[in-house]
């Protein structure tokens, strides 16, 4: 009997060991962990089962048969994170420079499918080569496997993909379909088709961290959510994600012990708005003194900076904030901005995360560039994910609320909660003088008279109480308030329940 | 006594005088310009006038404007703080046209020791001692050797026009004031087109101390102990104390008997500081006498016990002084460091913006310490461009010197400013230098010590080890805390362990914690044993803890892993990992700044206004590349270096935030 648990334990070494030590040594020397080691950092110490250890490829092809270490290149199970239940995947570039193969892709789908019938997030840890060439089709096959359940999964667990090594070729569709992707600087990226084919095909020479590197996805192509500065960094960022995050779309979000108090009081906030209308401040920090702790992740900090995402918790209950930021093309929405705070917006939806919107945007950007860019469906996404949710949401009005993009922003119409506004909101179709120079186009001429009537335009529309007088707004309050009375608004809507009619599923405009 | 007073001034200054206004029963009247109009002064006044756009030419040292606002509110005397128009002659008669008081010295005072060859003069009539020197026209090189042995070398030698160290020689011998002459009469010659010399007393190791005297209008006045204000930077004044760690006793008399005679021979009445130059011998020199309240008045205040705004009201208002000479009892040491907005890691660079936070510590006052902070800002302001950069005075006081600067050293670690560059490392760090902490000072102290100027500092290891220990036992509150989330698997929570890596300053420290009800013990390798015992909770960014069975205060923020740390002028990363999270982080690269060198970096959060070169332009130092537009104030950039544009990264229109790369040289 001793011999056949040493027996297990000998072959339990074996897979521990992956491609072996030399490549572990190669992985470490190019600065990333090993597939196991991720793991252990992602999960509480000691939480991780493993499946399928023993699981080795089929294939006989070009001498493939010689060498058929355990587990194929991936490691898969469930762990812990702060004892919450999550699954996981993470490729391992020593063997076979973590390339899929039918079987790699079966033990994915494998944990796939129990996290989805056990409800709990499933976290990826990406560092493959690609297909394994040597199975061919069999490998393209594995991946579509693994597709599909990205897709039956989407929206019903939360998947999070890093980026912690190569990406490439159809591997990208699977993180690309999953709710994020963050990247670790320097040694990860992701595309479609490498430098060489870019090469052959459009002449174009781009190095590999140009074309794919975690400075384009998070800056130019928004394909990635963020990154970090190492693979240890990354792996206790997700952690912090995950805290964020519910488990399921059946469940809450997650709440946690806080240490501020929901009533606290911010003077500095009655001199956030300067005097001067067309200055710029920092919404980020109003979200850092409306949140817990001043606790915020953001998603997509780098990209479409007009416009910021991200989780806070309220009473340590997780909310997801969409805020204009006034410090970035005046805070104006655009193709981006729309896309990126779209996704977000849906995102929460589907997860039931409340949504707090802070608005103080002055309109859409006007261009040829955006028009020839499809800004009418782009802004049409945010306007639809904003007006098909039914978690609860509350907007605060901090300063101009103008036009289309004032509808768009979580307004009372769209089935806003809790709709306040700051003393210093104006919500209006326009800006005074634009309004002024339609309404009264005869007397352009006439400096004295223009400026006059753009005086009485404002005295008019540039606050919030004419939105107040027809209940588009609930309730004016007070700067320093706002945590206090968001919190409350957050909590008096813990019993929101709404429907939206049967559908198969909608058309948002893609 | 006044009913109303109005104070010509604004920030720190403004609120000092209103405090003191309002303790005595008279009401105040606020000025101020555009940028001010939700300044803190003009709050706590009980009336406030606006007076102009915001340049202070255009408002504060608008005489006109200050008179308007006086008849309008019918304020019966004017305190013009310091700066602005309190020595300001015209003002004074101005204010006497209207028979509105001016609370300060009378008007020929202010004359006659507002310039500086009168100044001397009168100084020496008054037997005050002045640096010699000699003004007259010197023939030559023989002449300019006896007279350097009547002044006692080493001398200075300098041109009558010069200026930024040209035509200037310093000798130690005859050799020296010989060839010195010739050199400097040359360079006079060939810089300025004017070959006069002149020869005085080379001052080595300079000491700048000052006296502050009070006099009333009959003919009273007393000396009120001396200031150190030696810590300068670009004649600037840093830091502050009372009293000097280098004068004796008769030193002190001497000079203070010196101030007031000087100060009574001018007929003075108010509040007045006599600077001296002291060298290294405690021969002190006269400097100039300011008119006026000095900034550092506080730390005078602390060790006498006499309120000086009170005591000028008093005096303006035909009071006789209340106490004789002596009656003044020097009393314990204080210090003042001044709170300026600059970034002391950009060369000191001003800083405008918004204070996103701005928390100065407690103010106490105990038979063991005393922290005062005078300040004209509050959090939620802002920090505007047309004003001097200094944003409070905190001050601390205790028996003797070595405890109060223990105290300023906690209370700058409790002083928390976000949002805009403040010197608050730099102020800690020369709380931390020996030099500081022996007390052996000179006006050229940080010229000295930062000759790089300032990057940040290393703690002692026993300071660090502290440090370690706090981070622990915050790291665990916030772990079981997070492992306390709803949703866990019943049974299979996550145990936080007791064992810890802690990476700070380059340095791993394994540690084992123990916690109970109190707190906890964190054990070193090795065996060394530390208490930490506090009510930190996470989020709070100011951590107040008992490690070591001694205070710590830092300001702490959530970092992955670990903690930002930053106290005692040090910033620090501090990461808690598990003895297995330690190791694999061993494998992590260490990752090289990237070469900035070859890069045009934004200094500042701005809009690119405009972008005045292309692609392959070559370009020469000095040139303007680009035009960033940062608080309505246009800043151009100008090439460093001779270099070859490989791209450019921004457009006019573009946001950048600070270090964001706007081109890049070949």
């Amino acid at each position: 009997m001793k011999d056949i648990l040493q027996e297990l334990e000998r072959r339990r070494e074996a897979a521990r060991l992956g491609g072996g030590q030399k490549r572990i040594d190669a992985q470490h020397a190019k600065g990333k962990l090993t597939a196991r080691e991720r793991i252990e950092l992602l999960l509480d110490e000691g939480s991780f089962e493993e499946f399928d250890m023993f699981v080795t490829h089929r294939c006989t092809d070009f001498g493939m048969e010689k060498s058929r270490p355990s587990g194929d290149g991936v490691v898969t199970g469930w762990g812990t994170i702060n004892g919450r239940m999550v699954y996981v995947f993470s490729q391992d570039f020593t063997v076979f420079g973590g390339s899929l193969s039918e079987t790699h892709a079966q033990k994915i789908c494998k944990i796939m499918d129990m996290a989805v019938q056990n409800g709990a997030p499933v976290i990826g840890l990406n560092d493959s080569g690609g297909a394994r060439i040597q199975e061919g089709v069999a490998s393209l096959a594995g991946y579509a496997e693994v597709f599909q359940r990205n897709i039956m999964a989407s929206g019903v667990v939360p998947q999070i993909s890093v980026i912690m090594g190569p990406c490439a070729g159809g591997a990208v569709y699977s993180p690309a379909m999953t709710d994020f992707i963050f990247m670790v600087k320097d040694t990860s990226y992701m595309f479609v088709t490498g430098p060489d084919v870019v090469k052959t095909v459009t002449n174009e020479v781009v190095t590999a961290e140009e074309l794919g590197g975690a400075a384009t996805h998070t800056k130019k192509s928004s394909v990635a959510d963020g990154a970090f500065e190492n693979d240890v960094e990354a792996l206790a960022e997700i952690r912090r994600l995950v805290d964020f995050l519910p488990l399921n779309n059946r469940e809450k979000p997650p709440v946690r012990p806080f240490f501020d108090d929901p009533e606290r009081i911010e003077p500095s906030l009655d001199t956030l708005v300067p005097d001067n209308p067309n200055q710029p401040y920092d919404m980020k920090e109003l979200i850092l003194k409306v949140a817990d702790e001043g606790d915020f992740f953001e998603i997509q900090a780098e990209f479409a900076k007009n416009i910021i995402t991200g989780f806070i918790r309220l009473e340590g209950r997780t909310v997801g904030v969409v805020g204009n930021q006034p410090m970035v093309l005046a805070g104006c929405l655009d193709i981006d901005s729309s896309r990126k705070a779209a996704r977000f917006v849906r995102f929460c939806d589907a997860f039931e995360i409340p949504i707090l919107t802070f608005v103080d945007v002055p309109g859409f950007l006007p261009g040829t560039a955006q028009e020839y860019g499809g800004v009418i469906k782009h802004g049409a996404k945010l306007l639809f994910a904003y007006g098909e949710a039914t978690v609860p949401k509350v907007t605060v009005i901090t300063r101009k609320a103008y036009g289309g993009a004032y509808d768009v922003m979580a307004s009372k119409h769209l089935r806003g909660d809790f709709n306040y506004a700051w003393p210093s909101a104006e919500i209006a179709v326009m800006g005074a003088k634009g309004a002024v120079e339609i309404l009264y186009r005869s007397e352009l001429d006439d400096a004295e008279k223009i400026a006059a009537r753009t005086k009485e335009y404002e005295e008019r529309f540039a606050n919030p109480f004419v939105a107040a007088e027809r209940g588009f707004i609930d309730e004016v309050i007070m700067p320093h308030s706002t945590r206090k009375r968001v919190c409350r608004a957050f909590a008096s809507l813990r019993g929101k329940s709404l429907q939206n009619p049967w559908k198969k599923h909608d058309n948002i405009p893609l | 006594m006044f009913q109303k007073i109005l104070i010509a001034n604004r920030g720190e200054i403004a609120c000092r005088v209103i405090r003191t206004a309002r303790k005595m029963g008279i009401a105040t009247v606020a000025v101020y310009s555009d940028a001010d109009r939700n300044a803190l002064h003009v709050q706590m006044a009980d009336e406030a006038v606006h007076i102009g756009p915001p340049p202070a030419s255009q408002s504060y040292i608008v005489i006109d404007n200050i008179m308007r606002a006086i008849r309008e509110t019918g304020a019966q005397a004017v305190h013009p703080g310091y700066g602005f128009l309190s020595e300001n002659p015209a003002f004074a008669e101005a204010l006497a046209a209207e028979g509105v008081v001016f609370i300060g010295p009378p008007r020929g005072a202010i004359e006659a020791m507002g310039d500086k060859i009168t100044s001397k003069k009168l100084a020496q009539e008054a037997g005050v001692n002045t640096v010699p020197g000699y003004m007259g026209l010197i023939a030559d090189a023989d002449e300019a050797v006896r007279i350097s042995r009547q002044i006692g070398y080493p001398v200075m030698i300098k041109a009558s026009a010069g200026g930024g160290g040209k035509g200037m020689r310093i000798a130690f011998n005859d050799e020296g004031a010989r060839e010195g002459f010739q050199s400097s009469r040359n360079e006079a010659a060939s810089s300025f087109g004017d070959d006069r010399i002149f020869i005085e007393k080379f001052i080595t190791q300079p000491r700048h101390i000052e006296i502050q005297v009070l006099c009333d209008s009959h003919g009273n006045g007393v000396w009120l102990g001396e200031r150190e204000c030696s810590i300068q930077r670009r004649n600037q004044k840093v830091i502050e104390e009372a009293p000097s760690p280098f004068l004796d006793e008769d030193t002190r008399r001497a000079m203070g008997e010196q101030a007031l005679a000087l100060a009574q021979a001018v007929g003075y009445s108010s509040a007045g500081t006599v600077e001296f130059i002291v060298d290294g011998e405690r021969n002190f020199y006269f400097l100039e006498m300011n008119t006026r309240l000095q900034v550092e008045h506080p730390v005078t205040e602390l060790i006498t016990g006499i309120d000086l705004v009170e005591q000028m009201i008093r005096i303006a208002a035909g009071e006789t002084l209340p106490f004789a000479q002596e009656d003044i009892r020097l009393n314990g040491w204080a210090i003042e460091s001044r709170v300026y907005a600059e970034d002391p890691y950009r060369n000191f660079l001003p800083s405008t913006g918004r204070l996103s936070r701005y928390r100065p510590p407690a103010e106490v006052a105990t038979e063991a310490y005393v922290v005062r902070n005078d300040t004209g800002v509050y959090e939620g302001g802002e920090i505007s461009m047309f004003y001097d950069p200094m944003i409070a005075k905190l001050c601390t006081w205790a028996p003797d010197r070595a405890h109060a600067i223990e105290a300023m050293r906690t209370a700058l670690d409790a002083f928390e400013i976000e949002g805009i560059g403040h010197n608050l490392p730099f102020l800690s760090a020369v709380m931390d230098h020996p030099r500081f902490v022996a007390g052996e000072i000179t006006t050229a102290f940080i010229e000295e010590e930062y000759p790089e100027g300032f990057s940040g500092v290393d703690l002692p290891e026993e300071l660090l080890r502290r440090v370690v220990a706090a981070c622990v036992a915050m790291y665990r509150v916030a772990e079981i805390r997070r492992a306390r989330i709803s949703g866990r698997m019943d049974n299979h929570e996550r145990k936080v362990g007791t064992e810890w890596v802690v990476s700070a300053q380059g340095e791993d420290f394994p540690v084992t914690i123990e916690a109970d009800p109190d707190g906890a013990t964190i054990r070193f390798e090795g065996g060394r044993r530390m208490r930490v015992e506090s009510d930190w909770t996470p989020g709070k960014p100011l951590a107040i803890l008992d490690v070591d069975e001694r205070p710590l205060v830092m300001k702490v923020s959530r970092i992955p892993g670990g903690f930002r740390v930053r106290l005692r002028g040090a910033d620090l990363k501090v990461h808690v990992r598990t003895p297995r999270q330690a190791e694999l982080a061993a494998l992590m690269p260490e990752k090289q700044p990237p070469d900035t060198s070859k890069l045009l970096l934004c200094p500042m959060p701005g809009l690119i206004v405009k972008v005045d070169v292309a692609e392959g332009d070559e370009v020469q130092e000095g040139q303007p590349l680009c035009t960033v537009e940062a608080m309505k104030m246009e800043n151009i950039l100008r090439a460093e270096r001779r270099g070859v544009v490989a791209k450019i990264n921004a457009a006019p229109g573009d946001s950048l935030g600070v270090d964001e790369v706007i081109m890049e040289f070949e």
